[in-house]
């Protein structure tokens, strides 16, 4: 019933969100912002007063384009849940299909204590009304006696730290390999930085990474080798995550900054007797970084869900690992967990980028 | 070229010129035929077992050398590359099929039904695709592991997304021009304004796109394959075998060099292809 009930609202209100007007857009958004700290916070009537109050306050503060996003966010995330759900309960197998003792009976009870319907809309219902009153993200169906939020606490910094390493990698290696070649058009120095950036795109990344570990590790012994047991250790796994986007940020930093070397206002520029570094640094340089800005979220999505292969093969204990056994477990709330974590993320970052492009380019600024 | 020439015969011309382009295509069929022919010219058996010549490096009798269980790593090489292709295009012409057919439903009909369908494409954006991948192949846990259907299937139906929006903006902008009006008052039908004057002139892009979707999806099935879920004996399996006989020991370098060497080049040439079709058939992207 709840289940049913959470997602025809989510639904609704995604459809709708186009065709709502701007008073209902800032209270839902509002709203949708402050939800996590209701469900977060540790006493009920606390959460409720301090989530009201910041509600209040977005609505009436930010800027419509921020409550307008938020909007779809929050109900996205349902959306994202029940159908991952769905998805779970279509495939063949159960959390208990394998126990010893499979009896209707023990099942049943099994079902019952860990609070898995046979119904995938049931288990929906069970599952966020236990997230929302609670805050909790449940038990491991598989993992005996632990809870999903104790599994995926101490991974979540690993992956997290991983993922922003390889991120930064990427922008700047990128962005500097980008820039200097669209700087000399044509030059040799164009024609390698591409190379290496069509290579980086065409190599899956954990033959790099395997290159990367027999010269830095196995050759030379600079760097560990794999298991995690420090920053060091996330060296080779972050240069292995970040090749193939530090390669698409180069080709898109080279082709947008490119085309603001041809506009009217850099010839402006030029003509008022600007000098070249000038130019470049103040009215080229925006145009290699917003194509960058845009693909920063797809990227960030990309790193995190790439982690997957990159622990695996270095044998880092993150969200990666948890995700890939959960799914072959059919341990429900365990690969719910994982996917609200990544989602819930990649939404805040296409959030941040979003605001990023607005403070970069004053078109969208002021038309929106 | 003629100034009668039309736009693809000015594209082509435009292709001929260049030479990445055209080293990207040579290769490809150079590659494609040697995975189609070879393995029956070599007449090695790619899964014949030898335990006597586990681990042989390469020599004048096996050319790439032999793997774990003594089988010849050449016939092996050509044969994946067979299953790689094969799945890098029936995946790709899965989300062709799916892509099209969504952007142009939405970019037809506009308005409202175009706002709700691109909603659903946002949605599934924010959605880590890895996940669905995943997920999808989970639908078929009962096939055996190693089937090509399900990674057709899961990879074709994450990666129709960019398609669909593309289609979507060249029937927008194309919807609304002089002949196509002219078909709509001569009584032409929706269906018969989509496939006689929208699709065709939307055919450059998904053309462009669909050359980029082979090599990435060819990479999505080696990540698949790295963690066990891809389709067996394919290029990305081979990989994965030789990334997993690293060791500080012995090194088995062929196990990997070869066919990484295979899929590198494979993609490499396509996405060269796809950079240079797309620098032709749209003058204003080349700088």
């Amino acid at each position: 019933m709840t289940g049913a009930v959470a997602v025809s609202l989510a639904a609704a209100i995604l459809l709708a969100a186009p065709f709502l007007p701007p008073a209902a857009l800032r209270a839902l958004g509002g709203l949708f912002l402050a939800a996590p700290l209701f469900v977060l916070a540790p006493d009920r009537r606390l959460g409720a007063l301090a989530a009201a109050l910041l509600a209040a306050a977005a609505a009436r503060w930010l800027p419509l384009r921020v409550l307008r996003r938020l909007t779809w966010l929050l109900p996205s995330l349902v959306l994202l849940v029940f159908v991952t759900t769905g998805l779970m309960y279509l495939a063949p197998g159960n959390p208990f299909a394998n126990e010893r003792v499979a009896s209707p009976q023990v099942e049943a009870a099994l079902r019952a204590q860990y609070g898995v319907p046979r119904s995938a809309v049931e288990f929906f219902g069970v599952y966020t009304r236990r997230l929302v009153l609670e805050g909790s993200l449940g038990p491991s169906l598989k993992v005996q006696g632990r809870g999903v939020a104790d599994l995926l606490g101490p991974a979540i910094p690993v992956s997290l730290g991983l993922g922003l390493l390889a991120l930064g990698l990427a922008v700047g290696a990128g962005l500097a390999l980008g820039v200097a070649a669209a700087l000399r058009p044509r030059s040799w120095l164009d024609h390698a930085a591409m190379g290496i950036a069509l290579l980086g795109i065409s190599l899956p990344n954990f033959v790099i990474g395997a290159g990367l570990m027999v010269l830095f590790a196995l050759e030379l012994g600079w760097l560990p080798v794999a298991g995690f047991a420090g920053p060091r250790h996330l060296v080779l796994p972050a240069l292995t995550l970040a090749a193939p986007y530090a390669a698409y940020v180069a080709r898109l930093a080279r082709a947008g900054m490119l085309e603001v070397l041809q506009q009217d206002f850099v010839r402006t520029a030029r003509a008022k007797g600007l000098s070249e570094r000038a130019v470049i640094q103040n009215h080229a340089l925006r145009g290699a970084l917003l194509p960058v800005i845009s693909f920063l979220a797809p990227a960030a999505a990309g790193i995190l869900t790439g982690s997957f292969v990159v622990e695996t093969l270095f044998g880092i204990p993150g969200m990666g690992q948890w995700f890939v056994k959960g799914a072959i477990n059919r341990d429900y709330s365990l690969v719910l967990g994982t996917a609200l974590f990544y989602a819930a993320l990649v939404a805040a970052l296409n959030l941040l980028a979003d605001l990023l492009y607005a403070w970069l380019d004053p078109r969208v600024r002021e038309t929106r | 070229m003629s100034a009668g020439a039309g736009p693809f015969a000015e594209a082509l011309a435009r292709l001929r010129r260049d030479p990445g382009a055209l080293a990207g295509a040579a290769l490809l069929a150079a590659i494609a035929a040697a995975c189609a022919f070879g393995p029956w010219l070599l007449g090695q058996d790619p899964l014949a077992t030898a335990p006597a010549l586990r681990h042989q490096p390469p020599s004048a009798a096996h050319w790439f050398g032999t793997d774990a269980l003594g089988r010849d790593l050449l016939a092996r090489v050509l044969v994946g590359g067979r299953t790689s292709l094969a799945v890098g295009l029936a995946a790709t012409a899965v989300s062709v099929g799916i892509g099209t057919l969504y952007g142009a439903v939405a970019g037809l009909y506009g308005g409202r039904i175009d706002e709700l369908l691109m909603r659903v494409v946002d949605f599934l954006y924010g959605v880590p695709y890895m996940f669905l991948v995943i997920l999808i192949m989970l639908l078929f846990a009962d096939t055996a592991r190693g089937e090509p259907l399900p990674v057709f299937v899961a990879l074709g139906l994450v990666q129709w997304l960019t398609m669909a929006r593309i289609v979507r903006g060249q029937v927008l902008s194309l919807r609304e021009r002089e002949f196509v009006l002219a078909a709509r008052v001569a009584g032409a039908g929706d269906a018969r304004i989509l496939l006689r004057h929208l699709l065709p002139n939307a055919l450059g892009p998904v053309v462009v796109y669909a050359t980029l979707t082979v090599p990435a999806v060819i990479l999505l099935e080696s990540f698949l394959s790295f963690l066990g879920l891809g389709v067996a004996l394919s290029w990305g399996e081979l990989v994965a075998e030789g990334v997993s006989v690293v060791n500080p020991v012995r090194s088995y370098w062929w196990l990997l060099a070869f066919p990484s060497g295979f899929l590198a080049a494979t993609l490499l040439a396509l996405n060269f292809l796809g950079d240079g079709l797309r620098d032709a058939l749209d003058p204003r992207s080349t700088p």
